[in-house]
Order: C-alpha cells, then structure tokens, then sequence
C-alpha cells in the first residue's frame, strides 16, 4: 500500500493523552471517517496547541509521551488521524487498544525509548521538526534546526506485516 | 513450569502462531454494538464479504444511544438491525429488550469460564469475572472476529492483585477497583491481564465481581480475570443444567482454567482492603483518587447511578439503602438508569424505583448514554456529576464538564448533600 509515513511533525508534550480527546464520543455517530475530519484532537487542551491551528493541519506525524491512545477503543481514533494525513505516532508507549488499532489499519505506531523521545522534543525547541520514515530499514530521521538524527525502531514481525498487507484484514483474509 | 488462568485459555484457544509471540486465537464470542459495528458492517459490504462465522457466536445489542436520539443514531441502529436481520443473528437486542452491553450478555449467560470474548468496547474486560479471557479491541479486530472468528494478541502477561482483609460498611468492590487503578497507574497494566483473587474477590457476588474487571482497562489492562468457582456455578447454572450433572460437575470442569500455584505473574500487588474507605476520583484521569472525606466540598449538579461499572441491581440495592426517606439536595439533577431490562423490572419489584423516584431521580430505560456524554444527561460547561460510571476524562460527560467516579452509595450520599460525600456521613 502507497502511504507516506513521513512528514512535518506536530508535538503533543503530554503522556496518557485519551481517544475522547483524539475524538469526542459525540461524534462517535458519525458512520464514515471522512465525517471525523474536523474534529481530531479537539478537545484536547494543551498549552500551545490549537486543534483548529495549521500546525495540525499540516503535520503527518504526531510526537507524543507515553500511554498515547489510553481509554476507549474506539477505532475512530486512527481513522480521524488517517483522513487528515497523520500514519505515524512516535511515542514512548501506547494503550494496548489504540497500538494495534493503528496497526490493524495499516499506519505506524512507533515506540522508542524515554531517552529518544526526550532527544526529539530537544531537536523541537529550536523549530520545526519533519521526520523521514524509513520502513524497510526501520529507521527514521529526524530533521530540524539544520539537524539530522537518526533512531532505530525494530517493528515486530507482526506489526511489520499488518503494514505492509495494508492491514488486519487484509492479513487475515489471506491467511484464515 | 505452571500457568495462569490466561495461558490455558490462550493454549485452549490457539489457531495459528504466525510469528514468534503473535497468538492468533478462536472465538467464543464476538459481540456487537451500534456505535463500532457499522463500520465494519460497510467495510464487509465495501469488500464484498459481507457474511459473519457463526451466527450463534455473535451477539448484538443497540446500547449507546437507545432509543435513538437523532437521524444519525437511528442509522447505526437501522445498520446493526438490519445486519442482524440479514445474517438470522439470534441473539440481537433492541428497544424493548436491551440494555447496556456489559450487563446485558452476561445476564444472559452468554458468557462462561474459560470463553475468548472480543467486543468493540474498551470495558469488554468485565466479563473476565467469569473467569473468560475478554479483551476491548478496535473494530478492524471485530471486522475479522465477525468474518473469521479470530483475533490476534500478544502474549498475555499477568499481573496478579491478591485482596485480602474486612471491607468496612459502606465500602464496596467500586472503592476496591479505584484503589488499585490508583496502585497501577492508567498504564500500570497495559499489556496485561489483571488477575483479582484472594478471600475479598471470593466473598463478592458477580455483580461485585464485574464492578472489578470492568474497571481492569482504566490501569490499560487488556482483561481483568477472576477464577470460576461457587458463586460463577450458581449465577450460570440456569443456562448450564442441561450441561452438567450437578453444579459439583461444572464447579470441578470450570476448575481446570484456575491458574496454577506456579504460574508465573509480571507483578504481585497485594491489597489489605480493612483501612480501605469510600474513594472518589478528582481531575481527568481514573489513577487520580482520594478519599470521599478529603474530597467532601467538591459541589455536585448531577447524579447519575448506572452504566456497565455500576447499573446492576446490587448497586441499585446500595444505592438506594442510602436514599431511602431522603431526597436530593435542592438544584442536584438524580439520572437512574438500571443497566438492563431484567434490572429494571427487579428494582420495581423490590421497590427500588419508588425509592430512587421518592427522592427525586429521574429514572431512564437502560442504555450508556450519559456515561460517554452522548444521551440522556449530557453535562454543561462548568458542571460537576457524582458518577457511578468507569472515565472521568476531561469533557467525557460533556464538554467542559467535571466527573467524580465512586460507588452507587457514595453517589446517592453525594445527591443528598449537593456535595461529594461519605455514605458514613449522613
């Protein structure tokens, strides 16, 4: 499957960030994920981020603490991320629920150590940062502030196969 | 080397191990709701599968937002039941007859030892107190699990909460579970099951039981677990006799998924809940916890009794000890929803309602609605409800609204005062 998992990224600077923030249950009615677009990340409050602002608009990546995608597991989550072009988390950890819902969609829910993340926020305090994803070799580059830097993330088997089927479905189908 | 009740289930259930430390498992049941089933109903359609594994292994229910609020909730519903309809799905509950997933299908006895259950649903852990491996997935699992009968998960690490000591009165399984989600942390368990045991989970009833595993998701647990024994043979055993001889049969069959005593636990948290007091959550995440009494001025606009954490008839028992020749603090709104249809009825047959009505509540059919602020007592900016319900994430009840999570008792005491209370207060 053609997606780019690279991009300008957008910092959310808090752990146990919740699917009711990714995506308020009123609009859990919504039957379609086109219809979730306006509403990513809206309630989440946090200082310097305006889920309206063009920061989010423009981002491909979102970099984020730990326990991102905690509480409900609602899929509307990942969906409201895909259709404003977001396939790639990079987090210190994830709600079990919100992990493999990226994965089963096929998107990247990236886990790297506290020391990594802590060198991305770093790498963002003198700008904008954009990340380069490199799934075959499992690295990504971080580029900002004439920077370069380079982390590995080692996808487990499986997850490396949800993403290049394109998905759980896919994969299952396949095979089952 | 032993196993956990968790590793005998995953070893009872195994399809395929695709790669090392993936475990692809069978279904028993795969249940269904309105508000994550649709999309993968159109999904199916889209791909043109549109076609379920087992009819009698899927279950369905209109829960959220029942009876439909708006165009758009009357679509999910039409999708489910026209679905429903479509594949001859037996076991499929609408107006008139359902109620709040969690409480619902147990109720049902659709849920016994040793089953794999996935649901669209993050508090699908309740069921675990009946001694299932029961996981929340996404609704790409529950597309698979519908047309497959699969689901994939990683190893399942345990972590065992051993409850020993005297609950005091007015002290119930609600305080118990937000003393360990505050242990834990909201990640403490993530990628683990949770295994409650020790002499307080015994003594507790399975509407106690179910308080306890539903909440196993607010530490990130995948499954809260509790071991079949007496109590699990007599709630099951009118949908079992037929199964079995005699409850000694199924208690010594339900036996063999005990964890054995080497089994191997990521942690072992041991609780003495004897100093335990009524609990209350504060701020926005479920590990924030204090005692009722630290908390006793925080203002309360709402009560609402209810929800799949605490819509059963035992808490509707405790709460209205409470309100009973008592009313609600002038300007406080009181929400009852019974959980289930079965609840309902019993509540008027014991008396409840009145109870609940005498003081001043608003009683509602069964259905989640308020708990995730999408019906049925949706707060306003600025307002607080005493909430006997499992998230107090910021704007869960509504936008700008504040929820207090504790027990039915403790929120029926916190009605009566207008402000958050210990039920030993009054």
């Amino acid at each position: 499957m053609n997606r780019t998992f690279s991009g300008p990224a957008i910092y959310l600077d808090r752990s146990d960030i919740n699917t009711d923030e990714i995506i308020p249950a009123r609009y859990l009615t919504e039957v379609t994920k086109d219809a979730l677009k306006p509403y990513l990340l809206e309630d989440l409050t946090l200082d310097g981020f305006d889920p309206q602002g063009e920061a989010l608009q423009q981002a491909a990546v979102i970099v984020t603490r730990k326990n991102f995608g905690c509480g409900s597991s609602r899929e509307h989550a990942p969906w409201a991320l895909e259709v404003n072009g977001i396939y790639t988390v990079i987090a210190e950890g994830y709600a079990r629920i919100f992990r493999q819902n990226m994965f089963n969609c096929g998107m990247l829910a990236i886990e790297l150590p506290a020391a990594d993340i802590e060198q991305l926020f770093t790498l963002q305090q003198q700008g904008t940062v954009t990340i380069e994803v490199d799934l075959a070799k499992q690295i990504l580059t971080a580029k900002g502030a004439g920077q370069e830097q380079v982390f590995e993330f080692p996808l487990s088997r499986f997850d490396n196969a949800l993403v290049e089927a394109g998905g759980w479905v896919e994969f299952a189908d396949a095979r089952y | 080397m032993g196993q956990t009740i968790a590793e005998k289930i995953f070893a009872a259930h195994l399809r395929d191990e695709p790669f090392d430390g993936t475990y692809v498992l069978d279904l028993d049941r795969v249940l269904c709701h309105e508000i994550t089933t649709p999309i993968a109903i159109s999904d199916l359609q889209w791909r043109e599968k549109d076609r379920v594994f087992d009819r009698t292994k899927i279950k369905a229910v209109i829960d959220h937002v029942t009876p439909a609020k708006d165009t758009k909730t009357a679509i999910q519903g039409k999708m489910l039941r026209d679905w429903a309809g479509r594949h001859d799905i037996p076991d499929f509950f609408d107006v008139g007859q359902n109620g709040v997933c969690h409480v619902l299908f147990p109720e049902k006895g659709f849920i016994r030892p040793g089953f794999t259950v996935i649901m669209g649903d993050s508090h699908t852990c309740t069921h675990g107190a009946f001694g299932a491996f029961a996981a929340g997935v996404g609704t790409t699992d529950l597309e698979v699990g519908i047309l497959k009968g699969v689901c994939a998960f990683r190893k399942p690490a345990s972590i065992l909460v051993n409850i020993s000591g005297q609950l005091q009165d007015q002290v119930v399984s609600k305080d118990v579970i937000l003393h360990i989600v505050q242990k834990l942390g909201v990640n403490g368990a993530t990628d683990r099951v949770i295994e409650f045991r020790g002499p307080v989970v015994d003594a507790m009833s399975m509407d106690a039981r179910m308080t306890l595993t539903n909440m196993a998701i607010e530490a990130g647990g995948t499954s809260g677990i509790c071991m079949p024994d007496q109590v699990t043979v007599d709630y099951l055993w009118q949908f079992i006799s037929e199964e079995y001889a005699s409850k000694e049969a199924a208690l010594a069959d339900f036996s063999k998924w005990h964890s054995d005593a080497d089994a191997e636990y990521d942690r072992i948290l041991d609780i003495d809940v004897t100093d335990l007091e009524p609990q209350v959550t504060y701020d926005y995440k479920p590990d924030c916890v204090k005692s009722a009494r630290e908390l006793k001025d925080a203002k309360v606009d709402q009560v609402y009794i209810g929800t799949c954490t605490n819509g059963r008839l035992e808490d509707l028992q405790q709460a209205a000890a409470i309100l009973k020749g008592r009313t609600l603090a002038p300007g406080v709104r009181g929400i009852l929803s019974p959980a289930s249809p079965k609840i309902f009825r019993e509540a008027m047959d014991q008396g409840i309602i009145a109870t609940f009505m005498d003081a001043g509540f608003c009683v509602t059919n069964p259905t989640c609605g308020a708990c995730l602020g999408m019906s049925n007592g949706v707060l306003a900016p600025g307002e607080s409800c005493a909430a006997t319900s499992n998230r107090n994430f910021q704007g869960r009840m509504g936008q700008g609204g504040m929820v207090y999570l504790m027990s039915p008792a403790t929120a029926a005491a916190s009605g009566i005062k207008g402000v958050v209370t210990d039920p030993r207060d009054l």
